[in-house]
């Protein structure tokens, strides 16, 4: 009762019409930098600092909510449409989402991927206005073992992204691991696979890999096959937006992708991306469309992502309010706003800020309600991209990747590794080996690895604290479930087949 | 009206920011100087909020008419010192701002380049770090923790920023101090931001070494106990010893200051000398400092180099000690 009439205060304070226009400001320009890769929510919050010494401490975090959310919406347009995702949340987006803007479902796509948005990002905000101080108790019991362990949990579970061949899906997957492994290495500060460039000891960015091997690798792929004719992009098919089928099989994925996605952004070291390669992978499960997943693109494999990413968004948000610690560089600049203002974001935050916390609260519910009201019609505009020639559209498509590889960090190393990847994401395609799994072992490994060795440096070598905390234990065992339960489920159901003289039970 | 026009204003605020709000101020433009900001890290790190905050007293104190802030990031400052000594040579309205992250860097990346070859303006603030402990912990007083790592250091994890920072350097000479061997030290390091608070606030880890604001509002709500802070002398507002005397004869501060690129002239360079110092003995300027718990250590020219040559040499030689030189 105490929170609805916190909440009611906070949206007396998010609705006067100056901190409105703030928030329609912050998704106009959040949606913007989203759709641009290279410019992400953190870095355009960092750039906009300099507004809090003009304005009150409300309207600049709503102006900031506004772009944190907005940059979540606007990351799926171009995973979807160009195959080049603009933030590292939505790369999985572009897994499905890419598939269906080719065969004429591109609407639908970005349909389900912003009612999914608002939905989970609901959903996310009402978690963080209720729950916040049960989900910090949660996500305070993780330490480094139950890390791995998660880390452990998914690795088992994208195995399904793996694609048709285990041998060629590990392969890429162990790409992934080395190009994770490149840079200082955080435990020892020793360099790893940098050839002594010094632009290689912050390890190479996931977005230049991503775009590197979708957008840049697909391009040379369709330059080389110009003339063979196939593959040919179908503008829109069907209605615009969702039909009745593809909003009955959206929807569960959008909860799923909400429930995953929520508490695992609330843990300090969880991030965005996991609960996306998470939601994929159970999606891809459980969908009763197998066959449409990486042929025509499966709409549960865009809806449950999206949701999970933008729930992860506002789980994010959790620590930072409750406890003043960042967990995401946005969040981290987010907190350096509050300090420009003379607040010390902390325990006491709730407390003594409580007009900024629920003000902020209440602008994230109206940011939501914007970005929807913003981004469906939007949708119109968007897949007529699709209806430029394939020669004009892929050399924009170039064009963009090159721009915004730039765009994240000036360095024209980095350029050199796009290209570099564009060709070996071009050799891959060539010879049937998923792209998607190098992005999954680039971003697994050195949380697994970090997270691994942490827990044996404060164990001092000791290796039962993976199976002694009980959080650790029940997360490898789900992992142990999710490896031969699969095996098991087919020897019972191949036993029940041959005879009704067998029980499954003494199996 | 009163909100159309405070929109109209806003918008126009938000809209200009992006070009470092260079419109502020165009009437000084005839006799203030422009100036131009080099800084080695990402946007939002301390390096850039110390730009930043320069760029705003300067102006707002009408020393300088605008500034242009460029960020050249990575790998603690190593990736952008190389372009700054090249690129921006001669350039006397220019400044780069670094710090002893920079010099632990150069040190442990093997850098080409180090800080002798710009020339240094002036050392403006210092962080000094704390040393922290989850509540529950049994260690009361700093006393209580170094015991407990002499008697068997593998047993103490410590969580601080990434290894080889000022964080694992203070841990290092804490250690040395006392007479334990660096190499048998555990430091588990995290990339910064909440994550060693997490682990400390989840029990996870034994005690915490990071810079007194990342910790002082746990501090405050009975979270974490304060065991001793880096810093010269005690601190107003700030209930703990510090290390010296808690009987550990160490003090640290991650110091932020500016250099001008290398040759630039000794009229330049005496000018810009005095337009830092006047910045920083500004009332502007010490409000910000208070905001942002950063201690004024104003140093400049000859001194601050005298310094910088000392730091260096102090910090290889820790860096040896705990096997990252």
């Amino acid at each position: 009762m105490e929170t609805l009439s916190h909440l009611a205060h906070g949206f007396s304070v998010a609705f006067t019409p100056v901190n409105l226009m703030w928030c329609l400001l912050g998704t106009t320009l959040g949606t913007a930098i989203g759709v641009l890769p290279g410019l992400g929510p953190a870095l355009t919050i960092a750039l906009l600092l300099p507004i809090t010494y003009q304005v009150a401490p409300e309207a600049s975090f709503i102006l900031f909510a506004g772009i944190y959310y907005g940059a979540m919406y606007g990351g799926s347009t171009t995973s979807i449409l160009l195959n080049t995702p603009g933030e590292s949340a939505t790369i999985v987006t572009a897994l499905e989402g890419n598939r269906m803007a080719r065969s004429g479902r591109g609407g639908a796509a970005l349909a389900t991927s912003a009612i999914g948005s608002f939905v989970a990002g609901t959903l996310g905000t009402l978690g963080v206005a209720f729950l916040a101080p049960v989900v910090v108790k949660f996500a305070l019991s993780f330490g480094p073992a139950e890390y791995f362990s998660l880390m452990v949990l998914a690795f088992i579970t994208v195995s399904a992204v793996l694609g048709s061949s285990s041998v060629r899906g590990l392969t890429s997957l162990f790409i992934g691991f080395v190009i994770g492994m490149i840079g200082v290495d955080l435990q020892t500060g020793q360099p790893r696979f940098t050839f002594g460039m010094s632009q290689l000891l912050d390890g190479v960015d996931v977005i230049v890999v991503a775009v590197g091997l979708f957008a840049v690798g697909e391009t040379f792929y369709m330059a080389s096959r110009r003339y063979a004719g196939k593959d040919e992009i179908v503008p829109l098919k069907g209605s615009l937006y969702m039909t009745a089928v593809e909003w009955a099989r959206s929807w569960k994925a959008w909860l799923r992708g909400a429930l995953l996605g929520f508490p695992i952004g609330a843990l300090p070291a969880g991030g965005a991306e996991i609960p996306t390669f998470l939601s994929y992978a159970i999606e891809k499960k459980l969908s009763k469309h197998k066959e449409e997943f990486g042929t025509v693109g499966a709409i549960e494999g865009v809806a449950g992502p999206e949701a999970a990413n933008n729930a992860s968004a506002a789980g994010v948000l959790v620590p930072m309010l409750t406890l003043g610690l960042p967990t995401s560089a946005t969040a981290a600049i987010m907190l350096s706003a509050f300090q420009s203002y003379g607040i010390n974001p902390g325990p006491m935050l709730f407390m003594t800020q409580a007009n900024l916390v629920w003000g902020l609260i209440a602008s994230l519910f109206i940011a939501n309600i914007i970005l929807v009201i913003l981004n469906l019609p939007l949708i119109g505009l968007w897949v007529r991209l699709l209806k430029i020639p394939a020669p004009q559209l892929y050399a924009g498509i170039l064009v963009f990747a090159t721009v915004g590889t730039y765009g994240i960090s000036q360095s024209p190393t980095d350029l050199v590794i796009l290209y570099l990847l564009g060709g070996a994401g071009f050799l891959m395609r060539r010879f049937d080996f998923p792209t998607a799994p190098v992005i999954i072992g680039m971003i697994l490994w050195p949380l697994a690895e970090t997270q691994f060795r942490r827990a044996m440096t404060i164990s001092n070598g000791d290796w039962s604290v993976f199976y002694t905390h009980p959080l650790s234990l029940t997360l490898l065992t789900l992992a142990f479930i999710g490896l031969i339960g699969p095996h098991i489920w087919a020897y019972i159901e191949h036993r029940r087949r041959r005879g009704p003289e067998h029980v499954p039970g003494d199996a | 009206m009163l909100n159309r026009r405070r929109f109209l204003t806003s918008t126009a605020a938000a809209g200009a920011a992006g070009f470092a709000a260079l419109h502020l101020s165009p009437a000084f433009a005839q006799d203030a100087p422009q100036i131009q900001i080099f800084v080695p890290a990402a946007p939002g790190g301390g390096w850039d909020q110390t730009a930043r905050t320069m760029d705003q007293v300067l102006r707002s104190e009408k020393l300088i008419s605008g500034s242009q802030i460029t960020n050249v990031g990575g790998a603690g400052g190593t990736v952008g010192l190389p372009q700054f000594i090249s690129q921006w040579n001669g350039k006397g309205n220019s400044l780069m701002v670094a710090g002893m992250v920079m010099v632990g860097a150069i040190i442990a990346n093997k850098s080409a380049n180090n800080l002798t070859e710009v020339t240094p303006i002036a050392r403006l603030t210092g962080e000094f770090e704390a040393l922290v402990v989850p509540a529950a912990s049994p260690f009361k007083t700093a006393a209580d923790f170094v015991a407990a790592l002499k008697a068997d250091p593998t047993k103490v994890p410590v969580a601080g920023g990434s290894a080889g920072g000022s964080d694992h350097i203070l841990f290092g000479l804490i250690a040395k101090t006392a007479g334990v061997p660096a190499a048998n030290l555990s430091y588990v390091p995290f990339a910064g931001g909440g994550e060693a608070l997490s682990a400390l606030l989840g029990n996870q880890v034994a005690a915490g070494i990071s810079g007194y604001g990342e910790f002082s509002e746990q501090v405050k709500a009975g979270a974490l106990r304060l065991l001793a802070i880096s810093a010269d002398k005690r601190q107003e507002g700030i209930d703990a010893p510090t290390l010296k005397e808690a009987g550990i004869d160490v003090e640290l501060f991650n110091w932020r200051g500016v250099f001008a690129p290398p040759g630039v002239s000794d009229a330049d360079k005496a000018a810009m000398i005095t337009l830092v110092e006047t910045m920083a003995k500004s009332d502007a300027w010490a409000t910000e400092c208070k905001n942002r718990n950063w201690t004024q250590i104003l140093l400049t020219g000859d001194a601050y180099a005298k310094f910088l040559a000392e730091d260096t040499t102090r910090i290889a030689a820790i860096l040896k000690d705990l096997g990252l030189a």
